[in-house]
């Protein structure tokens, strides 16, 4: 019982260091091509100008940030039911890559309205929606590290998880309704994402792909890093029986 | 499900017992319900002629700020004095527990609407207390209840309990607010059920899916 | 009372840990019927939160456990009936009568006709005068025997208390110590755990100290070198926790 080979836990993460190597290598590769695709390739837009190169940031990371939350979903609602701890790092890694994602979706978002609409802010629906989203991964978050212990913590996180989740499209249709009743003075550049030409949705794409990698690296660089995490605690957690 | 009945009641009981003995849940959250409205009234410089406009949504972010003042103090009583850990060593199951304190809260705080109504009424130059109101509030309250009563379990038991409440519970229930607010404008200013629209529909089907949700959950939060 | 399992209490390979902290590992214990098993130990070494796993308050991480022949983990609400706790809180509402409370935990246990069982209860623990007196007002000792009263009023089996000796003054000791002489007597059982030397070894019929996550028994043959055995095992178990 007290030796560490026991204290394995059943399906950890093994194969994570080649993933993750192969991962970071693609991700690298596809960012830069996709960086001289948005700045050497895509057209200039003629109203906006080049500003508008935003836009190949902010749909893919927007897009990402609420994949990230589904993720987060799918890991809780397996912890939930399952109870190993694999879910849960899947869980929470998601969530702190996916809060940085939402995070900068918003500001890219924020930095692509100031010149077109000369505000920083409306409450659109897609807009607001990611707002609130960003508002329940903090909370996810905070719950996580203000709970009166790790497992307790990663029990709550869970719930928040799977509540947020479910949330979320309900969110969005009220503001829809809501933005039907009150609507803004603007249309701009969200409607510009339906009308896009040929060349700007290849880019836009690529673009989605190359920064879903990104998203896949991260989650999987932040596992691993919990699991040394993990490793240092099993180690404790022998010595102290031991010391016992 | 009769099963579920008798504990509910029982659970019920003894919540509204021990509130006539202390009263200090109702009479205070009243208070702050009143307090909400006076700084809002301010804040959003309610005038005469703006006061159909902004009164429903004054109410409403009176009754969901009162709603979660209300339901922080929902587990903290048992918390302290151990109440709830005689729930769970009780053969009592889980989801009877989360709807006896659902329901205990869900009677806190229409009790607590019911006092503020007509002082709001007055307040803010109301037109109409219509049933369709009424039904509006139920179904808002109930939303706020049965999330309200899940997040305030969760709550309790961490570092930050005053802060962590508020931060799960308005993102959450921002489309309840939202609908409740858009119904209520239209109970209003005179508006059948029908001409309510989608908006007490959402709110339906917002509480039948967490009343499924949250009792399975709530399971999970309270074990040890 | 008792009923067809063979013993109150089994409980195989426990483990429980707090995060990274073991705190009860390989741990095996039974009690038969008609016993009282009392539990010493260091502060720390794990005899609250094995009683907490007892009341089905607490789920160990590993290995079974059956309280009066349910198993903890598939059956918990059969056994939450059979079981009778009483820890360091007292359970009770602080603003409601010793009654109230009572009558409250009656109807949660679905009990038939509480209004008689607590009257009876009350008369056990001699707290019938301050029955409609608030919670709050009473003395530490009568809410101690305010929640002894709430843990037999259901008629469990198996009782578990975790220092009851706390806060309680002589009257209230003694009313226990034939209380659960009586308990016994018609072949329930008892695990208590307590700091008191003297009080555990009157009260027990067998004494065990909680220590490495386990439960040592000191193995001997008469029952005299047994107590001072037991004796120089929890000084040791004390030292150690230090």
């Amino acid at each position: 019982m007290a030796n560490t080979q026991s204290m394995e836990r059943p399906g950890s993460l093994g194969g994570l260091p080649s993933l993750k190597t192969a991962l970071a290598a693609i991700t690298g590769v596809m960012m830069l091509v996709d960086l001289y695709l948005i700045f050497m390739v895509a057209p200039t837009d003629s109203v906006l100008g080049h500003v508008q190169r935003v836009f190949y940031f902010h749909v893919p990371i927007a897009i990402m940030s609420f994949l990230a939350f589904f993720v987060v979903f799918i890991g809780s609602l397996m912890y939930l039911i399952k109870r190993t701890p694999k879910w849960d790092a899947v869980a929470h890694a998601s969530a702190e890559v996916g809060v940085v994602f939402v995070t900068l979706a918003l500001l890219t978002g924020i930095i692509w309205a100031r010149p077109v609409w000369n505000t920083w802010w409306t409450w659109e629906p897609r807009l607001t929606t990611t707002m609130i989203l960003w508002l329940i991964y903090v909370a996810y978050l905070m719950v996580r590290s203000y709970a009166p212990s790790q497992s307790k913590g990663a029990i709550y996180a869970a719930v928040v998880g799977i509540i947020g989740f479910i949330d979320v499209p309900i969110v969005y249709y009220s503001v829809v309704w809501w933005r039907s009743i009150h609507p803004s003075p603007v249309v701009g550049p969200f409607a510009q994402s339906d009308a896009l030409d040929g060349t700007m949705a290849l880019i836009l794409l690529y673009s989605l792909i190359t920064f879903l990698f990104f998203f896949a690296y991260m989650v999987v660089e932040r596992m691993e890093l919990r699991k040394t995490e993990e490793a240092l605690g099993r180690i404790r957690f022998t010595l102290r029986r031991r010391g016992r | 499900m009769t099963g579920l009945l008798g504990p509910i009641m029982v659970i019920v009981w003894k919540d509204v017992l021990l509130e006539l003995r202390s009263r200090d849940l109702v009479v205070s959250v009243v208070v702050f319900g009143l307090l909400v409205v006076v700084v809002f009234n301010f804040a959003l410089n309610n005038t005469p002629g703006r006061s159909e406009e902004l009164a429903p949504g004054i109410l409403w972010a009176a009754f969901a700020f009162s709603a979660v003042l209300a339901m922080n103090r929902a587990f903290v009583r048992d918390q302290e004095q151990g109440g709830l850990e005689g729930l769970l060593i009780s053969p009592v199951s889980r989801d009877a527990i989360f709807l006896g304190k659902a329901l205990t809260s869900l009677i806190f705080m229409l009790l607590v609407e019911a006092a503020l109504l007509p002082v709001y009424a007055v307040m803010l130059d109301f037109s109409a207390l219509s049933w369709i109101l009424i039904l509006t509030i139920f179904l808002g309250t109930l939303g706020f209840a049965v999330v309200g009563t899940l997040f305030s379990a969760i709550a309790v038991q961490t570092r930050s309990r005053e802060i962590m409440l508020p931060v799960l519970f308005f993102p959450v229930l921002l489309p309840v607010i939202i609908a409740a607010v858009e119904a209520s404008t239209r109970a209003v200013g005179g508006e059948t059920f029908i001409g309510l629209g989608r908006w007490l529909p959402l709110i339906g089907v917002f509480d039948a899916l967490f009343l499924v949700i949250c009792p399975w959950v709530f399971g999970f939060v309270v074990e040890e | 009372m008792t009923n067809a399992a063979a013993e109150a209490v089994q409980a195989r390979s426990l483990e429980k840990s707090f995060g990274e902290w073991p705190v009860l590992w390989d741990l095996d214990l039974s009690v038969p019927w008609g016993e009282t098993l009392v539990l010493f130990g260091a502060n720390g070494a794990g005899k609250t939160t094995l009683l907490r796993i007892l009341a089905t308050h607490m789920r160990a991480d590993y290995g079974s456990v059956a309280v009066a022949g349910y198993n903890l983990r598939t059956r918990p609400e059969k056994a939450r009936r059979r079981i009778g706790v009483v820890g360091h809180r007292s359970l009770l509402y602080d603003d409601l009568t010793c009654r109230e409370n009572l009558v409250y935990y009656g109807r949660l246990f679905g009990l038939k006709d509480h209004g008689k069982r607590v009257d009876d209860v009350l008369e056990k623990v001699r707290l019938s005068s301050r029955a409609d007196h608030r919670v709050r007002t009473l003395s530490n000792g009568m809410q101690k025997r305010a929640a002894i009263a709430r843990a037999i009023l259901h008629e469990p089996d198996v009782l578990l208390l975790d220092e009851p000796e706390a806060g309680l003054d002589r009257e209230s000791v003694s009313i226990l110590g034939a209380l659960l002489a009586e308990w016994t007597d018609t072949g329930r059982s008892v695990v208590m755990t307590t700091h008191d030397l003297d009080l555990g070894l009157d009260w027990g019929h067998r004494a065990g100290v909680l220590r490495g996550g386990k439960v040592n028994f000191p193995d001997s043959d008469s029952p005299d070198s047994a107590t001072s055995d037991i004796r120089q095992a929890v000084a040791d178990a004390l030292e150690a926790g230090r």
